[in-house]
């Protein structure tokens, strides 16, 4: 149990819980303004990653590789985040137009399901066509606390009927939200295919649901909360196994280090028994739209 | 009222076919696809050699439908040769459903009409248990004879049954209560593990579990008390999300739910005793198409009874606003934990339903997939109804099956349609719609 074993695990926690913490946060932002869940979250991460994938691939193609690289790698990396970030934003802007839009005053449930099944949309249509280090977004919890559009965001959570009545755009606040959360998840993928360089269809699925799990054990609609919780999640997901190593080895026990899954869901669910409002939401007193 | 006054009813097809129909009761129905079957068990085989299809069409026609599409869709897409004489399949398979069911279906069913009022007229001076009885006797007539002709048949009625009683077992807590459960696979994986754990652990020698217990014969007489186990034990599972909603409401409740189905995976995954990842296989195959045709009618029966009695109206209360709920006198506690157990109980029955007839069971099966089908076929079919999960369950499941030569397609089709129903019905197809047993089964009066 040397010094550097448990540094690497701390590395790969972080790396780990960035992920988390990028795709809760775009959940949590959606959420913050339309009061919903975007199920079809995950599968966005999953398309930022592949768009990352081929933007980085068309720049290495157009600039060069190794001896011959007319640009510096970290540019080029750069210039992959910037444009798949903004692309795959589009995506986002697409699956509000389709998914969304036209369920507003739906019950809230009905929005969860179109989600979900344009999560499935992605993955198939992703195997129909194609058969990291610690990432800090400081910057967005400045928009959304200072800019006079996270005002107007941060008003529409307030009160989305009255709010457009007072000139604020509705349907683009919303777009935007969806813009900006999946350009987070375009990040997260690309971090997250630098890091694990193997990407397939379903990446999204449990990313995603992890991802949702610590968005609300954040606190619903708080950003700081889910970038937290993201981490967290990391940290206990990587930790348990070399907390298990040390264990066997002090009471020389023989548990069984793929305990993983039922140790950090133990944990969440021991929280929100504890904090039923997650760790930094607010008890709501008005009654939620069912 | 002459004919001049008379409103005059104007209407399409759809209404015509409506009026035309109206009269026929259930038992006319029943009648008439009685006999649509035993025709095709008579005249199927010959029929489908005269209009030249490869063979019998095992659903209606509708697999050999698309699997010309499919190949048409290849052909469009991939450019793989199309062998362009199966185009003549589509005509002849609609011919086939035409002759095979549907002629037969609307001309005894309305030719019945008048036996088959008196008949259901008769029927209901006796208790409802007797009327019910006949005409379920009937239908499990009609889907034995129907799934008798092929294996593929009888597995995929099997499958729709068990859905339907897991759709059903979630719609109390989804559609009459009003949370965003997602632990119901949880429930499920728990019901199938735990009733074949009885099973095989007792009653047949296994590598997983050793060797058998007791060895009688008429060892398939417990199957009963090994689904109820699986129920009870699942159940169980369901207070460690049912205790959390006292407090938990929304969305915060979906986490724990979701959070509680990530742990029962990871817990089966990791029990080596239960086979690991790996699971159990070779229950024995008790789960036959009575014994699960009457599980499901009970589970219909009990559900139904409990979302109609006072404290199914107390769960649509606690839904609608709990503080109201309380300040009524409404045990909302005590609601919430009949309903989670309630739920959890049928899952873990279906669960252990499914386990047996596939035969084997592993963690796999248990996942946020599962999720995915189960919520689609719960707000597909309609919210806080139980002729809305019928209809959802078993809707889903044919679609998934009838669509299964456009292979990857699939599922770009049937997450379109769910889209498609939630943003023109966003409650699913029928919603809070009362299945009232006494309507169904009895005669219809027309005047």
């Amino acid at each position: 149990m040397t010094f550097t074993f448990l540094m690497q695990n701390l590395i790969n926690a972080l790396q780990w819980g960035s992920f988390y913490a990028l795709i809760a946060m775009g959940y949590s932002m959606v959420y913050s303004i339309l009061m919903l869940f975007n199920f079809a979250h995950g599968d966005i991460f999953m398309v930022g990653a592949y768009i990352g994938l081929g933007v980085s691939l068309g720049l290495l193609s157009l600039f060069g590789t190794g001896a011959a690289a007319i640009l510096p790698g970290w540019v080029l990396l750069v210039l992959t985040i910037l444009i798949s970030m903004f692309l795959t934003a589009f995506v986002g802007i697409i699956v509000e137009r389709v998914g969304y839009r036209p369920l507003r005053e739906a019950p809230r449930a009905s929005a969860a399901i179109t989600g979900l099944m344009i999560g499935i949309m992605l993955e198939t249509g992703n195997i129909l066509f194609l058969g990291g280090q610690r990432f800090k977004f400081p910057q967005l919890h400045q928009f959304i606390a200072h800019t006079k559009w996270g005002m107007a965001m941060r008003a529409m959570a307030y009160d989305y009927v009255v709010v457009p009545l007072v000139g604020v755009p509705m349907n683009t606040i919303a777009a935007m939200t969806f813009a900006i959360g999946s350009a987070l998840a375009a990040a997260a993928g690309i971090l997250f295919g630098l890091a694990y360089p193997v990407l397939d269809p379903y990446m999204g699925v449990s990313f995603g649901w992890k991802a949702f799990v610590a968005a609300i054990l954040g606190g619903r609609g708080s950003i700081m909360g889910a970038c937290l919780a993201g981490f967290m999640l990391g940290f206990i997901e990587i930790m348990t196994v070399p907390a298990i190593q040390i264990m066997n080895r002090l009471f020389s026990l023989n548990i069984g280090s793929n305990l993983r899954d039922l140790i950090a869901y133990s944990i969440v669910l021991v929280i929100l028994v504890f904090r039923p409002h997650g760790l930094f939401g607010q008890a709501y007193s008005s009654k939620l739209r069912l | 009222m002459d004919e001049a006054t008379a409103p005059k009813k104007i209407g399409g097809l759809f209404y015509r076919l409506d009026q035309f129909f109206k009269p026929v009761p259930l038992l006319g129905y029943l009648l008439g696809v009685l006999v649509c079957v035993l025709w095709e068990q008579m005249a199927g085989e010959q029929l489908s050699a005269f209009l030249g299809l490869p063979k019998m069409p095992v659903l209606f026609g509708l697999l050999t439908i698309f699997k010309v599409v499919a190949g048409v869709i290849n052909l469009l897409i991939k450019g793989d040769a199309f062998n362009w004489a199966t185009l003549v399949h589509v005509p002849t398979a609609l011919v086939y459903l035409t002759v095979i069911y549907l002629i037969p279906i609307s001309l005894v069913a309305r030719a019945s009409v008048k036996p088959a009022n008196a008949l259901a007229r008769y029927l209901q001076g006796f208790p409802l248990i007797i009327t019910a009885l006949v005409q379920l006797g009937l239908m499990y007539a009609v889907l034995h004879i129907w799934a008798d002709m092929s294996d593929y048949r009888l597995i995929t009625l099997k499958l729709t049954l068990i859905a339907v009683l897991f759709t059903l077992s979630l719609n109390i807590i989804n559609g009459y209560m009003g949370e965003f459960s997602c632990s119901h696979p949880g429930f499920m994986a728990i019901g199938a593990y735990m009733s074949s754990l009885f099973t095989v652990g007792l009653f047949t020698s296994d590598k997983v579990l050793g060797d058998a217990v007791f060895t009688f014969s008429a060892a398939y007489l417990s199957f009963p008390l090994a689904l109820i186990f699986g129920g009870m034990m699942a159940a169980l599972g369901a207070l460690i999300v049912a205790i959390p909603s006292f407090k938990t409401r929304g969305d915060y409740l979906a986490i724990i739910s979701l959070a509680f189905l990530f742990i029962v995976k990871s817990f089966f995954e990791n029990m080596q005793v239960l086979g690991g990842s790996r699971g159990i296989a070779g229950q024995p195959d008790w789960a036959t198409l009575p014994v699960i045709f009457i599980t499901m009618a009970f589970g219909i029966w009990t559900i139904n009874n409990f979302v109609t009695s006072t404290m199914g109206k107390a769960l649509n209360a606690v839904r609608d606003d709990e503080t109201a709920a309380e300040a009524m006198t409404v045990n909302t506690r005590k609601t919430k934990m009949v309903a989670f157990l309630f739920g959890a109980f049928w899952a873990g029955v279906a669960g252990g339903m499914l386990a047996h007839v596939l035969r084997y069971v592993n963690p796999a099966m248990f996942s946020v997939q599962k999720l995915a089908e189960v919520l689609a076929m719960v707000y597909f079919g309609g919210l806080n109804s139980v002729y809305g999960s019928i209809v959802g369950a078993v809707s889903i499941s044919l679609l998934g099956e009838a669509l299964r030569p456009l292979e990857i397609l699939k599922w770009i089709v049937i997450p379109l349609l769910l889209i498609l129903v939630m943003i023109y019905r966003p409650t699913g197809l029928i919603a809070f719609k009362e299945f009232d047993v006494r309507q169904v089964f009895g005669p219809k009066e027309v005047d």
